[in-house]
């Protein structure tokens, strides 16, 4: 090899990283064996050496930042979040599961129940019922507030399967009835005393909710079709179920979301043109239909749909395609799904998770400064 | 059996004894209680018998039955050289003290013991009527005794000449199980004879009477429920002492634990072994080959019994006694000819064999072969019982009948030429319904073969390995483990062991007990746990496929993620998903029952009881009878019970009940603090002496805490290490978030290669929506699913072919460094919780005499510095914390000491006088 005097290489291209380097900061290697270049280079100065700055720049953020809605309807959302770090995506995602509020089901006062559900059992399965309300219109109850209407929701549930019916029925979720007065049931206590006033109940509604304006003509209900428990001949179940706000981070009931979470944008590269049989092998190989063949005189794999690959790796299984085919993901593009429960529109409850984000931003700027 | 309450799967097998269920366990035996022993001593071979007081020269004993001539004894034995010259020895003993006659044989054994003949004739090999079977004509005809000792010598002296003749004591087919009736029977007998015993006394006690005035009944004169108290007794101790039939034996029952449905099956397929466990000694602990398809190789107990104890296999029949008369005509049919119309010289006979039913030698036979095919057939007919077996063996030139109790057996397909004789057509009459086992059986195509029958038979694993020679193919080949062995899915991928650690933790699983365990705790069991939320296993097991086992699960479907996670996961800890539990995961209901009884005195009795309203809190949950209704929240201290006892029980008898003066008395629930149980039920009855009984069945659900032990099917146990919230959890691509983290430093020692594959099975059949099958062996048969062919379904459904998942971690968002082997596992929670664990204490109760704490968690005892912890405190150098704990916190006591005299001071109890009160000092000891 000939001896190159230093000032004789070729100039590196100022404020740009190499190929190589530039793919480990940008991408995640998705090889056979293990996925390499995963974490994240955060430190202003790591490429300094090569006359590179990698600190984060706003203006660079705002320029590059995109979301692309892929699917919206009442239940899921799926939406593109491009130029972001992967701890903000992460911090939604974080929000999103355990800290955005939610009304629920959490004090369950049985009167009666003969079904073979046991009552905790039953509590439990009430608690995880979604409730179709927005949980801005209430406040959290704190631990000596008195139930009212501003901060909780009162349902009944009064369901009996006759003994001469000889069948079975199903208790379902919507039957479920809201009480906009609050609880029906009289406090012990207060039985025996005074009955010229208003027997006190177990909870204190000053006005009715349904005289509210939100919910007027828009009564509580909860998500229909869950099955709440099974009746045979003479059981009988009658409770009354108070709902309370509250985030998922203390029971998984007031999770917002059944699930929310995200994948890196797939990148499949093909390395080497894949011609003729082995485009067909490749093409067959995969189960998710990722390539396609383009024919250009010769047949020739194209990667066709690479956002729909599941990394199931069964391209690069066998020996010698590894070097063919490389699996890639883009460590800035986000593919956010939102699964939410019923209570909130998805859209709204990402917004919501931007807004305690920013909340806790604000928070620590004010706690430092 | 469901309208009255019964639960239809329920298997039986068990005793309701004083409201326990107990099973009792099936004993395997050896021996036979009186033992004859032909022993050879210095080349001389003597006769052991306990009814002789010493060894007796068998030519003596020959002798004694009959047989003079030394030459007969050598002839019957053979002519082969070798016997004789083994014989030898004996014949010149007997010469040498000078006895060749009958007489003088019994006179010399009359010598030694009194009524030698008497011995001779009825215990002597007693199994062997003297006088012949058909012919009890002349009495004391030993010929048949003296052939049967002959044929003992001779076993004897094969054994010597050749070691591959000698018997093996641990091979099943010398072994009988001795199961309940039979145990029952003997009790019974004990109990029936002991009874006329004493009606027989206190009849001649009573006849003797020079003058009675009533006219004599024996009726009047049995005794009421000594049987029923008897067989209660021995039911419900498990003590069987049996002194007429010198039985002592202990532990025969156990009370079946109802944790899970398998646990309760396990407990009674249950083999113990009579002699004692702390034998060291590897022979009858090693698995015996011929335990194949009889018992389970895997259901054993670890520690001391182990290989000792074992369980049934799943097609096991026991055979029980059998009548010998018709069998023993049908072979004189069948041409066996009688012993005493042949020579001595024929016995041994190479051209012919030996029959031999039950240990009876009913003669010969010239075509064994042929004779043998005969019996079969005819059992296959169905004309002898379906559990006799015939069995040639030629070594020994014999052929074995067996028609008596306690012999283990299973049903094998018949084939002939080795063509199977169930077709499809059956099969397709099984599916519709058409046929049943039973029709199997009854039509010739299955029959029943004992370990012995089994060695002349040919059985193929599979009907497509069938060659020409095969006499049977196997029905099933999971079929040779047991029900607990084959609750795990794979365990032929696993090491052996660790499906042995399964078979002990699948019966502390918690699971449904039987479809009506809701009604089932009136029957006093104490603590009933059952899951409110169970699965079906996604990749089921041998037996979850055949049995109806499915209603009855025991655990739940884990979505399991093989990783590292939090340093909270070693030593086999386990990494929970908070939102998890929160749905619902890994909960138990745990059932506690508490008794209460209005006690009945002379002329009164407790009376119920109403609660005053007003008074404090801890009376809110009685109803207005006094006790606690159901559906309320119980909490410790909580009153559950009321009731009015009368002040004075004895009581006055002219004072009229309404005036007799009554207290309060109330019993309060002692559960841990903070924790919230409910009264499941109150259940009203009356007990033996016809008190009123109340009983409160308490229920707690618990939610999975952090030291609450797990394990999967494949003997992996682990606590709960932590639990983390959902956030933190790692998460798929496909927002697939694990419901638990297990270590993978669990698997390379454990080598559980059956679990991976359940997973990987699991997985599958989550994607496609079908069950994995995993049954042992099952692979060839199609019961179980191929790695091969789970992987292609997972790469159908777009997984990686070896289950390993992409994953981002939850904390910083980015993907792991590697792919994690990820799916859903079946779980089962352990019985072993902390919350019935936990235990500490600081000031506590006392023991009265000692004044030391009390010792145990359920007395709230103290906690032992011992030793060790003695030997830290010295070595970390806290001398005075040692003084603390040692003298101070311990045993200190002030006393009152006289400083003249030195004597303790003390308070006479009776004339309330202060005794050494003056110049009072106080003291310590310690």
């Amino acid at each position: 090899m000939p001896k190159i005097p230093l000032w004789d290489l070729p100039e590196l291209p100022k404020n740009q990283l190499p190929p190589h380097l530039y793919l480990q900061k940008t991408r995640v290697f998705c090889n056979n064996d293990a996925p390499t270049h995963t974490e994240n280079i955060h430190y202003s100065g790591a490429y300094a050496a090569l006359g590179v700055d990698n600190s984060l720049r706003l203006d660079e953020f705002r320029k590059n930042f995109k979301v692309k809605v892929i699917k919206l309807n009442e239940e899921d959302m799926e939406f593109d979040l491009i130029g972001i770090d992967a701890s903000i995506a992460n911090a939604f995602r974080r929000i999103l599961i355990s800290e955005l509020p939610t009304m629920a089901i959490e004090k369950v006062l049985v009167a009666n129940s003969s079904s073979v559900v046991q009552d905790e059992v039953l509590a439990q399965r009430l608690g995880l019922v979604p409730i179709k309300v927005d949980p801005r219109l209430f406040d959290y109850m704190s631990e000596n507030d008195v139930p009212n209407q501003k901060n909780s929701i009162v349902f009944k549930l009064h369901y009996k399967c006759d003994r001469g019916s000889g069948e079975r029925r199903t208790v379902y979720s919507h039957d479920l009835k809201w009480l906009p007065f609050g609880s029906e049931y009289v406090l012990p206590t207060e039985s025996s005393s005074d009955s010229t006033s208003k027997p006190k109940t177990y909870t204190s509604f000053t006005s009715s909710q349904d005289s509210l304006p939100e919910f007027a003509n828009n009564p509580i209900t909860v998500t229909p079709g869950i099955i709440i428990s099974k009746l045979g001949p003479g059981q009988e179940i009658e409770l009354e179920a108070h709902a309370v706000k509250g985030v998922g981070k203390t029971h998984a009931k007031w999770s917002p979301v059944a699930t929310s979470w995200y994948r890196m944008l797939p990148e499949v590269i093909l390395l080497q043109d894949i011609e003729d049989d082995d485009a067909h092998k490749l093409v067959k190989k995969c189960p998710v239909n990722v390539f396609d063949i383009e024919d250009v005189g010769r047949e020739r794999a194209t990667v066709a749909r690479p956002r729909s690959c599941t990394l199931c790796r069964e391209c690069i299984r066998e020996p010698g395609w590894e070097e063919k085919v490389a699996l890639r993901r883009v460590k800035d593009h986000f593919i956010f799904t939102i699964e939410s429960t019923g209570a909130l529109p998805p859209e709204v409850l990402f917004t919501e998770a931007v807004k305690i984000l920013e909340d806790k931003c604000e928070r620590v700027i004010t706690e430092l400064s | 059996m469901s309208p009255l309450g019964e639960c239809p799967l329920d298997p039986g097998g068990y005793f309701v004894v004083k409201g326990n269920e107990k099973a009792s366990v099936m004993s395997s035996t050896e021996m036979t209680k009186s033992k004859t022993i032909i022993r050879m001593e210095k080349e001389k071979v003597y006769l052991v018998l306990n009814a002789f007081t010493s060894k007796v020269p068998i030519m003596l004993v020959m002798k004694a039955m009959g047989m003079e001539t030394d030459q007969e004894v050598v002839q019957m034995l053979g002519r082969d050289p070798q016997y004789a010259t083994l014989l030898l020895p004996s014949i010149e003993d007997c010469a040498s003290i000078g006895i060749y006659t009958q007489l003088q044989a019994l006179e010399f054994l009359e010598k030694k013991d009194e009524g030698a003949l008497g011995v001779l004739r009825d215990i002597f090999i007693p199994n062997i009527r003297v006088g012949g079977i058909k012919s009890p004509v002349r009495e004391n005809n030993f010929h048949l005794k003296c052939v049967y000792v002959v044929v003992m010598l001779r076993r004897m002296m094969d054994a010597i000449l050749n070691k591959d003749a000698m018997d093996d004591k641990d091979y099943i087919g010398n072994k009988r199980l001795e199961l309940s009736g039979q145990l029952l029977s003997l009790l019974f007998e004990d109990l029936f004879k002991s009874m006329n015993d004493q009606v027989k006394f206190n009849v001649d006690k009573i006849l003797s009477k020079p003058s009675r005035s009533s006219r004599f009944d024996v009726s009047q004169h049995l005794l009421k429920e000594s049987i029923t108290v008897g067989l209660e007794r021995s039911l419900s101790t498990g003590n069987w002492d049996v002194s007429r039939f010198k039985m002592h034996r202990k532990g025969m029952t156990q009370i079946v634990t109802r944790l899970s449905f398998i646990g309760a099956f396990g407990s009674m397929t249950k083999i113990s072994p009579q002699f004692e466990k702390s034998r060291k000694v590897s022979g009858p602990r090693a698995l015996q080959p011929s335990q194949w398809g009889m018992l389970c190789p895997c259901d054993t107990p670890e520690g001391e019994a182990c290989g000792l104890v074992k369980n049934l296999a799943l097609m096991t029949h026991v055979t029980t006694d059998e009548e010998e008369g018709p069998i023993i005509s049908l072979c004189t049919c069948f041409g066996v000819e009688d012993l005493s119309t042949l020579s001595g010289e024929e016995l041994h006979s190479p051209s012919s064999y030996l029959i031999i039913l039950n240990g009876l030698i009913l003669g010969k036979h010239r075509r064994p072969e042929r004779f043998a095919n005969v019996m079969r057939k005819l059992r296959r007919a169905g004309k002898v019982g379906d559990f006799v077996s015939i069995y040639v063996n030629e070594k020994q030139r014999c052929v074995y009948i067996a028609s008596d109790g306690g012999r283990v057996c299973r049903p094998l397909v018949i084939a002939d030429n080795g063509v199977s004789r169930i077709k499809d057509h059956h099969m397709r009459e099984l599916k519709d319904g058409v046929r049943n086992f039973d029709s199997f059986l009854r039509e010739g195509l299955i029959e029943y073969l004992d370990v012995n029958e089994e060695n002349n038979a040919l059985i193929a694993l599979y009907e497509g390995e069938a060659t020409h020679e095969t006499t049977h193919v196997e029905i099933e080949p999971f079929t040779i483990l047991g029900a607990c062995a084959g609750l795990i899915p794979f365990p032929h991928h696993n090491q052996s062991p660790r499906n042995t650690y399964q078979c002990a933790m699948g019966k502390q699983a918690m699971g449904n007990i039987a479809y009506n365990q809701s009604l089932r705790s009136t029957v006093s069991l104490n603590e009933a746990m059952s899951d409110g939320y169970l699965d079906l296993p996604f990749g089921l097991s041998s037996t979850a496929a055949t049995d109806d086992e499915n209603n009855r699960a025991a655990g739940q479907n884990a979505t399991v993620a093989v990783m590292s996670y939090s340093g909270y996961d070693i030593e086999d800890a386990i990494v929970m998903n908070k939102s998890s539990l929160d749905r619902g995961f890994g909960r138990c209901i745990v059932m506690k029952k508490i008794s209460a009884a209005y006690q009945k005195y002379d002329n009164t009795s407790d009376q119920f009881s109403s609660p005053c309203r007003s008074q404090h809190d801890q009376i809110q949950i009685l109803d207005n009878d006094g006790l606690a209704s159901p559906g309320e929240i119980i909490r410790h201290q909580d009153v559950y019970f009321q009731k009015e006892c009368p002040i004075d029980p004895k009581g006055s008898m002219k004072s009229h009940p309404s005036q007799t003066p009554y207290r309060t008395s109330k019993q309060t629930y002692k559960g841990a603090e903070g924790e919230t149980a409910v009264v499941d039920r109150v259940a009203l009855c009356s007990d033996k002496r016809n008190n009123l009984n109340v009983k409160f069945m308490i229920r707690h659900t618990r939610r999975p805490e952090v030291g609450d032990k797990f394990s999967s099917r494949h003997g992996q146990k682990g606590v709960c290490g932590t639990i983390v919230q959902q956030e933190d959890f790692p998460f798929s691509e496909r927002g697939i978030c694990p419901d638990l983290i297990m270590n993978p430093h669990g698997f390379p020692s454990r080598m559980t290669v059956g679990k991976m594959i359940e997973l990987l099975g699991s997985k599958a059949g989550v994607s496609c929506g079908r069950f994995h099958y995993g049954s042992a062996f099952g692979e060839p048969s199609g019961h179980a699913d191929k790695v091969e062919d789970i992987s292609e379904t997972l790469v159908k459904h777009g997984f990686c072919y070896n289950g390993k998942d992409f994953l981002y971690s939850g904390i910083t968002g980015m993907p792991l460094q590697a792919y994690i082997f990820m799916g859903p596992i079946y779980y089962q929670k352990l019985k072993h919780m902390v919350l019935d664990k936990m235990h500490a204490r600081g000031m506590g109760p006392r023991q009265l005499i000692t004044r030391q704490p009390t010792e145990g968690r359920s007395r709230n005892g103290g906690l032992r510095v011992g030793e060790m912890e003695r030997d830290c405190l010295i070595a970390y150098g806290t001398s005075n914390l040692i003084y603390e704990r040692l003298m101070i916190s311990s045993d200190p006591f002030e006393v009152q000491v006289c400083r003249k005299c030195g004597l303790l001071g003390y308070i006479n109890y009776k004339s309330k006088t202060r005794v050494n009160f003056k110049n009072i000092s106080r003291f310590l000891l310690s």
